[in-house]
């Protein structure tokens, strides 16, 4: 079966973020002044071949763990749905 | 003829800029801050080199909305002068002075070299008087690959608009000597009004003469001619 | 003896102590020094300036053994952030290096960078511009896959911080082996250059003047020994703990430049960066340096996170933050500085006086709470820090290396030249490292006047627009083989600053100072501890010979290969020279045909240590090379004159891979070639890839030649031999050819690159 996942990867919210910071900025000199705090991280979406959603999500987070998130620094979160 | 060299938080060739115009070229410089609204007069404005905001979300896209740029934009739409050199490049492409994009490059890898021009177009003054020769340049980006639409890129070879394409030492263009994988070698783009210059290698590093090379002052000399 | 001063947290034991990493016997002394018990607030600070990395108290006694002056030394070791060189017409030269090799471990792309920001800030908290950096790097064996992701990342980090900050690499070495598998080691290099009179101190004193902290938000970084200590004294927060810091080159631009404003107002009492140990740090040791007191408000420092405890506060790590003291009445203009640059810059005390029974000391205020009073003077080195004489023993390898028999191993076959050289030239050790350094920027700032002229020292101009015709450069340079510093660590340390200043001297630049890096295991092993004492007396009695006083640097122990035994011992050394007369810049890259080489210093029947030996032969266990301080002195000096004589068209030093390396680097560049013979009264091997030190390689005009041996061999008497030629093309040996000149260049410049993919 196929399966889509919708990944997001966060830098972890104690770890200073840089490119927000330098984007929160832009936006003040935009006159977007009512910006608090901007964080950003990636959206990552594959599509894998898995028996059901359980194994593809099995899959995904090794994905996450191994290769597609730096878990010193980044947190993740996905959904996985089945694709026609 | 007066330069003017904006310094945006982040830019870092701004000096360079600063000291090949004024020691290298015996010209008139002033640098402009960014939070400024005034050109001081300059006829001519450069984007210099750089990370202007650390190169944070897309190169370019922060410092465009710098206060300065108001007036940078009227200055080109009235058809004064500007130049955009590498990350002034990215800048005067986010804020739609000049046509296409600038992407990472294809190796994925930041690049510092001496890489070779050959100078193309006939009708804009920055390389309509140069030899058609390979010009020693030095290049140093990440996100240099031009990139444009079929569409778009029909628009600048039909109207003349590319500056510069990469070759190699003997001037022959060719997919090894394109540093960053940009679309048809194009190291280096004009407006259609030919008033706005960008280019992703850097002239203002190779002018001096106490550096071995001095390929780059003879591209900044046609600046100082476009005017007179 | 109770604690008077309530922190929130359960009075310290010897075990909470213990776990700090505070030994019983200094707890002791803690509570002799305050009259009490230290509260855990104080303990954690006394903990971290009594560490290693604060204090150096496992190795000051030794680095103190270290020659530290000369006429043109501004500021000796340890005085300021950075040594500071007089390099004439009111201008000095800061420079230093600095080690990061644990945080690049375990994250290499934000640990090399941090590495960088850190010793850039060093510099320009002096009031120094930047004008080139370089950096040191050991990795382990290159073939494996953790070892390409610690090149790809430490390499990126390098790049990514540097490029972004706008201060060129220019230079720097990497070398693998496979005792840097699980630790390698990053060593990052800055110099700047400042005005004579104009230098910034890390200082404090004047009674009321405010004390600022600049820059980043302070959050719960680099706090884990303290935060482990704590847990079970305090509630614990559910909030990971970063394990890595992030780097903001972008914020560290913004303030170079504003720090280079507000101390160009004359207004700036004291700056210093906050690396390791953060505002404890910084302000014990600017209020001991001016002998004033402190009273700071932690709860105006900006925070990145809420509910920090005071003790995170002052011992927090995060990146790109100075302390700034300024003079009273001056606070608008140092704050207009900082809001024009978009920098946070909080006042968040003042200078108190020194009492009359102390120096000076800190009281530290957490919601209206007095948390911490420390006095600054017995936290810091050179003040009440601790310093310990280690105990040391030869390992039994030592002697052992040194039964190595040269006449056990037979010499190359002819056939096997052809594969040596190969070997050689492909080795990642030895082979070109393109891959790397083009993904540094080399050219920023316009003043790296080596892009286009290859030599064994970089060479940086000092560009002014205000002196635009100022001639003067800075030739700069880092080295350490550290396989000879196992093999041998008083011959080893030598070498390595004999081989500092000769790249600086076939560059035509007069070695002025040193800055060093010294790379160790763990210090109470003895025999870790010997290696140490050796490599400092040798770097001692070499740094003697060549008159370039050690200024400074960083102590790295700790550093472990994956089989729990040390890396090699490492001292890196840093050493600048002057560039008087850029007419006199010799470049390595022969230039034209029919030229002559020549070898200059004295052939020896030598392979130990070398790479040949080591990698080809796999031979692992053999003494450091032949090395002669002497000899490499008085060669050093008739280098120079050959120089300024104009009596040579290129030099190049021989080191790694021998005269054949040595050879083909300086054909490479113009893609010529060479024809010469060995000398028959050595081995082949040791003439051609041994790796005896004193040797360079030098090319000659043939209407030269009289007036060249003339110079040698008349009044010197420096052991000179004609091996050949340059030619067109190819490698010729004994009439053999070895190997053509672009077969070599794609295997030189290529081979890194197709290892890292």
């Amino acid at each position: 079966m196929q399966f889509a996942a919708d990944i997001n990867i966060m830098p972890i919210k104690e770890i200073l973020d840089p490119q927000g910071k330098a984007v929160k900025l832009g936006l003040h000199n935009l006159g977007i002044d009512q910006v608090d705090d901007v964080r950003i991280g990636k959206h990552i979406t594959i599509r894998l071949e898995a028996a059901d959603a359980e194994a593809a999500e099995e899959k995904v987070k090794i994905a996450c763990e191994k290769l597609l998130a730096n878990l010193i620094m980044e947190e993740f979160s996905f959904e996985v749905h089945p694709v026609q | 003829m007066k330069f003017g060299v904006v310094v945006f938080p982040g830019s870092n060739c701004d000096d360079d800029t600063v000291f090949a115009l004024q020691h290298n070229l015996g010209q008139e410089v002033v640098k402009l801050w960014h939070k400024d609204h005034d050109l001081q007069g300059c006829d001519f404005v450069i984007l210099p080199g750089g990370f202007s905001y650390g190169d944070y979300l897309r190169t370019g896209a922060i410092a465009r909305f710098s206060p300065l740029m108001n007036e940078v934009i009227e200055h080109a739409n009235r058809g004064g002068y500007v130049m955009g050199i590498c990350n002034g490049f990215q800048i005067l492409v986010e804020a739609g002075l000049l046509p296409g994009v600038l992407l990472r490059n294809l190796s994925q890898k930041y690049v510092c070299k001496n890489i070779h021009l050959l100078p193309q177009s006939k009708a804009a003054s920055l390389t309509s008087s140069l030899e058609s020769r390979a010009y020693t340049i030095p290049i140093a980006h990440g996100d240099g690959r031009y990139f444009t639409d079929a569409d778009g890129l029909k628009k600048l070879n039909d109207n003349d608009q590319v500056l510069f394409r990469y070759c190699d030492a003997d001037g022959n263009i060719s997919d090894e000597a394109n540093p960053n994988g940009s679309l048809d070698s194009i190291a280096g783009i004009a407006n259609a009004g030919f008033n706005v210059f960008g280019m992703m290698p850097h002239p203002e590093r190779a002018s001096d003469e106490a550096l071995g090379n001095a390929d780059g002052r003879i591209i900044l000399e046609q600046l100082v001619g476009v005017l007179v | 003896m109770k604690s008077e001063i309530n922190d929130g947290n359960a009075i310290p034991t010897v075990e909470t102590a213990r776990k700090l990493g505070v030994l019983p016997e200094e707890f002791a002394r803690i509570e002799e020094i305050l009259g009490r018990t230290p509260n855990f607030t104080e303990l954690s600070i006394f903990s971290v300036m009594w560490s290693e990395h604060c204090s150096y108290k496992n190795s000051i006694v030794w680095l103190k053994t270290l020659p530290r002056d000369s006429d043109r030394m501004l500021a000796k070791a340890g005085e300021e952030n950075a040594g500071l060189v007089d390099i004439g017409d009111g201008l000095a030269c800061s420079f230093k290096i600095e080690s990061h090799n644990h945080p690049s471990a375990l994250e290499p792309y934000q640990g090399a960078a941090t590495g960088v920001g850190g010793i850039n800030r060093d510099i320009f908290t002096m009031g120094a511009r930047p004008i080139a950096q370089l950096n040191s790097l050991r990795f382990g064996n290159p073939e494996l896959a953790k070892t390409k992701w610690l090149v790809r990342g430490v390499v990126k980090g390098i790049g990514d911080y540097g490029n972004a900050f706008g201060i060129p690499t220019v230079g720097g070495e990497v070398f693998f082996d496979e005792c840097y598998n699980t630790n390698p080691l990053v060593n990052a290099f800055s110099a700047g250059i400042v005005e004579v009179g104009k230098v910034a101190k890390a200082t404090s004193y004047g009674v009321g003047n405010p004390v600022y902290i600049v820059g980043s938000a302070t959050g719960k970084d680099g706090i884990h020994g303290a935060t482990f200590a704590s847990e079970d004294i305090s509630d614990k927060s559910n909030e990971k703990l970063p394990a890595v810091q992030v780097g903001d080159p972008f914020m560290e631009k913004l303030l170079l430049e504003a720090t280079l404003e507000i101390i160009a107002t004359g207004h700036v009492i004291g700056i210093q960066d906050m690396g390791a140990a953060g505002i404890i740090c910084s302000t014990s040791e600017m209020s001991a340096k001016g002998e004033h007191g402190m009273v700071i408000d932690l709860d105006k420092v900006p925070t990145r996170q809420t509910n920090m405890h005071g003790w995170e506060i002052l011992l927090s790590e995060s990146q790109e933050r100075m302390l700034v003291v300024v003079q009273k009445g001056k606070e608008d203009i140092i704050q207009g500085i900082f809001d024009k640059w978009d920098l946070h810059c909080v006042q968040i005390g003042e200078v108190v006086p020194a009492g009359p029974d102390d120096a000076g000391r800190l009281h530290f205020y957490q919601h209206g709470e007095l948390i911490a009073d420390v006095p600054a003077h017995d936290l810091v080195l050179g003040g009440g820090a601790p310093q310990y004489h280690r105990e040391y023993r030869e390992p039994a390898y030592y002697q052992k290396f040194k039964e190595f028999d040269i006449d056990k191993i037979s010499d190359v076959s002819t056939e096997d030249i052809v594969k040596v050289a190969r070997h050689l030239l492909s080795h990642p050790n030895i082979a070109s490292k393109r891959w790397i350094y083009e993904q540094y920027d080399s050219m920023v700032g316009t003043a790296n006047r080596s892009t286009n002229r290859p030599s064994d020292a970089a060479v940086v101009r000092i560009r002014d627009v205000s002196r635009p015709d100022y001639k003067k450069g800075i030739a700069m340079t880092v080295d350490c083989n550290s396989r000879y510093v196992n093999a041998d660590p008083f011959i080893g340390a030598q070498i390595a600053v004999s081989e500092a200043a000769r790249n600086l001297t076939c560059t035509g630049a007069e070695p002025l100072a040193v800055t060093n890096n010294l790379n160790f295991g763990n210090p109470y092993v003895p025999e870790v501890y010997w290696q140490f004492v050796q490599a400092v007396k040798g770097m001692g009695a070499a740094c003697e010979k060549f008159g370039t006083p050690v200024t400074g640097g960083n102590v790295s122990f700790y550093n472990q290969s994956s089989d729990d035994g040390p890396v090699f011992p490492t001292p890196t050394i840093g050493m600048i020279g002057l560039m008087e007369d850029p007419a006199h810049q010799m470049t390595l890259d022969f230039k034209a045909t029919d030229d002559l080489i020549y070898l200059v210093g004295a052939p020896k029947n030598d392979i130990a240590s070398s790479e040949y030996l080591y990698s080809y032969r796999k031979v692992k266990e053999s003494p450091a090379p032949a090395f002669d301080m002497e000899e490499e002195y008085t060669l050093h000096q008739a280098v120079k004159q050959l120089i300024v004589k104009n009596l040579v068209q290129s030099v190049h030093d021989v080191s790694d891979g021998g005269l054949f390396v040595a050879l083909a680097e300086s054909a490479m560049p113009r893609g010529l070639g060479f024809q010469i013979a060995s000398d028959t009264n050595f081995r082949t091997d040791a003439y051609l890839f041994g790796e005896a030190q004193g040797r360079v390689l030098v090319s000659v005009k043939p209407a030269q030649q009289g007036e060249f041996q003339k110079y040698l061999g008349g009044d010197q008497k420096i052991p000179h031999a004609l091996l050949g030629t340059v030619t067109a093309q190819d490698f010729v040996v004994d009439q053999e050819v070895v190997i053509g000149t672009s077969e070599a260049r794609g295997l030189y410049d290529n081979s890194l690159g197709k290892i890292m993919g």
